[in-house]
């Protein structure tokens, strides 16, 4: 099949260039040519997976999950009309396999997402540090700071850690965000600043350690 | 205009973003030659979404993909004897 151009290095020429391609996709796996759903489901495997973690929280759930997802997009292509974007419909259905399956293990009970709300309530200012300075490159690649972001995340409230992936992880925009999730771009930036300042909090021990210590504003060492 | 820490840290998330706008952007900028604290607030929060973003982070289960594209090939091969995609069920 035709590959599209790529290499001008504009981003908006390629986004354009994959747009067109991926309809062009469509329109031949709606004609017949159902193998190319392989390349069309392809760039956006680990999206698919991480929508689903960021809901059930579980490698097992979120694989299935993923799964579901994947053949329910094949099954209903043709109901996609394009009038959103690919990533975002899939985004969708990735993130109702995920509540559905959030209710199937947990009944009625604790985190129904959809009861959840923003609340005016909790802190969510971020650390203040007194003594800090740009952490080196190589302080990023420690594996207890991964771990530590990773429980992190997963610990946060289920309204900001969905925000927070599709944003952050996922590289999603405000409006894409927005639509997948079912709510409005402002409740967007407020999740997102809410989940971001959390995390800033929940971090800093991990990320002060690279600091050498020294007195503090207040006279504490740090 | 002076802007206390707390509103520095109350735009701090749409600053990284650049949502903000112009005049307060460069209230924030002024704000933070000075401010010790909340400069470390801002490299603090973008050095977790630098992590957050690179792939080594969130990682895939091995095998993942694999797995997925083997069950679509099922899929795929089933509807074959089935009316065109999408017309089904």
């Amino acid at each position: 099949m035709q590959r599209p151009a790529l290499g001008r290095g504009r981003a908006y020429f390629v986004m354009v260039t994959m747009d067109t391609n991926e309809t062009g996709l469509i329109a031949r796996i709606l004609a017949g040519e159902k193998e190319l759903f392989h390349e069309l489901i392809r760039p956006y495997e680990r999206m698919v997976y991480l929508t689903l973690f960021a809901i059930v929280k579980n490698e097992t759930e979120a694989e299935d999950g993923a799964q579901e997802t994947v053949i329910s997009a094949y099954r209903h292509l043709a109901s996609f009309r394009g009038d959103a974007k690919f990533s975002t419909w899939l985004t969708t259905i990735a993130i109702n396999q995920g509540r559905k399956r959030l209710r199937k293990a947990k009944g009625a009970a604790e985190e129904s997402i959809e009861e959840q709300t923003d609340s005016h309530e909790g802190d969510f200012t971020p650390a203040p540090l007194t003594d800090w300075r740009e952490i080196p490159l190589e302080a990023l690649e420690r594996k207890e700071l991964r771990e530590a972001l990773r429980a992190a995340v997963a610990e946060l409230p289920a309204i900001y850690r969905q925000v927070f992936v599709l944003r952050d992880l996922e590289e999603q925009n405000i409006e894409e965000t927005a639509e997948a999730l079912g709510i409005n771009p402002g409740a967007v930036k407020v999740r997102l600043h809410r989940a971001r300042m959390m995390l800033q909090k929940r971090l800093v021990p991990f990320l002060k350690t690279t600091a050498p210590a020294r007195r503090g504003f207040f006279g504490r060492t740090l | 205009m002076n802007l206390d820490c707390k509103h520095v840290w109350e735009h701090i998330s749409e600053y990284i973003d650049k949502t903000v706008d112009a005049e307060l952007r460069k209230d924030i900028e002024l704000h933070l030659e000075h401010c010790e604290i909340c400069s470390a607030i801002l490299d603090s929060t973008r050095n977790i979404l630098i992590l957050t973003a690179d792939d080594r982070t969130f990682e895939l289960p091995v095998g993942y993909s694999k797995r997925l594209h083997e069950r679509l090939k099922d899929e795929i091969e089933k509807s074959k004897q089935e009316p065109p995609v999408g017309e089904t069920k």
